[in-house]
């Protein structure tokens, strides 16, 4: 991780309502977890009620590698029989999957 | 999975930088992702002149934000009451936030913020000249909500559907805020002028001097021939056609300046205020009403650095910037102190 700074960027998460999960915003600068999380305060919630909000360092993050795209989620499309239109309906209004 | 090497430089999908989705022909991805209407994002392979050109209008963006904080926060301790305060020190805030949006977005594009403002500081980045213009009355800061505000609408509905996603997402939060913006500068037009003579004459003084600004200004040069000469026309049409090919505009210029003109007219209608413009009429076969062509020149000399109000702006942007170095250099302190809490780091 870099040396902390007031330049540090971190992502922003909120919980737009009870119920939800948080979800990501955007980013801000902040020197510290709680700068970062005032600052969000100030940026992502000055209308709405948000119920919560996270602040993460952005170089916290992991994220799956673009070279490894295919194999990392082959498993999404590549398994029909994990879909309901596979098999066979349930009532003779509805098609049958591929 | 492998570490990402984050950093300034990559908010959003963070190691984004140098490493790209888009396989061994990223062109052929790029052009399909457009083509299918698949937002970009950060990770995915773009061509060099996309990335440059949103950097610019993002950078351009964020600084005419920010520097249109000046011409109404000058008004702030001056309002004429503390409803008026309130609505107007909210709205000077949301100018800062929408300008923090959209450096944000600018971010995860490889640049650093430190950077855009050097640009902004230095005169290589530029900001919607509009705020060269000095607000001189109260009723300016009403006209520059319900025109300059209006126009900016206008012009960003569209960029919540621009093909970049950080930026569309930006756009949808600030049209969120814009809203209130308008409508809170058409309240304050609305209560002067059903008010004094005199109050109702420095409403359509200032409608007078932000009509044209707004017009011109905000929407950039003319790009059809209907908007210019043939020569200014073709200049503009051809960045037009680069952008919108790329998704990132979706309009011509002149296209929107016409739907803020159709906009405006029955709006200062039922203010009773005169557009500043003798040539404002309906006509019934285009279905748009007919304005001006305007006066590209005059506006030339607008955009050049002589003009005295767009030097005060900057020097005020730049001394702003150097009175907040010493909290910059104790906030970098404070987060380098020995002792520093481990979850903190």
């Amino acid at each position: 991780m870099s040396r902390p700074s007031g330049n540090t960027p971190w992502e922003v998460f909120i919980r737009p309502r009870r119920g939800l999960s948080h979800q990501h915003v955007g980013s801000v600068h902040g020197a510290d977890a709680d700068m970062a999380l005032a600052n969000a305060r100030d940026l992502y919630t000055r209308r709405g009620d948000t119920v919560s909000i996270w602040v993460v360092r952005s170089d916290a993050v992991r994220a799956s590698s673009p070279s490894e795209k295919d194999p990392f989620f082959s498993n999404a499309a590549d398994k029909p029989y994990r879909y309901p239109e596979y098999y066979v309906a349930l009532n003779q209004d509805e098609r049958h999957g591929n | 999975m492998v570490p990402v090497p984050g950093g300034a430089s990559a908010p959003e999908q963070p190691g984004a930088v140098g490493v790209r989705d888009g396989g061994e022909r990223p062109d052929a991805y790029f052009e399909a992702l457009l083509a299918a209407g698949e937002p970009v994002e950060t990770r995915d392979a773009m061509p060099d002149g996309y990335r440059r050109m949103l950097v610019r209008q993002i950078a351009q963006h964020a600084h005419s934000e920010i520097i249109g904080m000046q011409p109404e926060g000058g008004w702030l301790t001056r309002a004429p009451s503390l409803h008026r305060k309130a609505a107007l020190l909210a709205k000077v805030q949301d100018e800062a936030g929408h300008g923090l949006y959209l450096y944000s977005a600018a971010e995860t594009l490889g640049v650093s913020r430190a950077e855009l403002l050097d640009a902004l500081h230095s005169g290589h980045q530029r900001y919607a000249a509009t705020f060269n213009h000095p607000a001189l009355t109260w009723a300016d800061t009403g006209a520059i909500a319900w025109l300059t505000d209006g126009a900016a609408v206008v012009n960003q509905v569209p960029l919540c559907h621009t093909s970049y996603g950080p930026y569309a997402r930006a756009m949808r939060r600030v049209c969120q805020e814009e809203a209130f913006h308008v409508r809170q500068g058409y309240d304050l037009l609305w209560s002067l002028c059903r008010g004094t003579a005199g109050q109702r004459e420095m409403a359509q003084d200032a409608v007078n001097r932000w009509w044209l600004p707004a017009v011109a200004l905000m929407f950039g040069p003319p790009d059809t021939a209907t908007g210019a000469d043939d020569r200014t026309a073709a200049m503009g049409a051809a960045l037009t056609r680069r952008s919108m090919a790329w998704g990132i505009k979706r309009h011509t210029n002149d296209e929107l300046r016409q739907r803020f003109v159709d906009n405006c007219v029955p709006q200062a209608e039922r203010l009773g205020v005169v557009l500043p413009d003798p040539a404002i009429r309906w006509n019934e076969e285009r279905g748009h009403y007919d304005f001006s062509p305007i006066d590209w020149q005059q506006f030339r000399e607008v955009l050049a650095d002589g003009s005295h109000c767009g030097r005060q702006r900057l020097a005020h942007r730049v001394a702003a910037h150097e009175d907040g170095a010493w909290v910059r250099d104790a906030v970098d302190a404070f987060a380098a102190r020995p002792g520093r809490p481990a979850a903190d780091r």
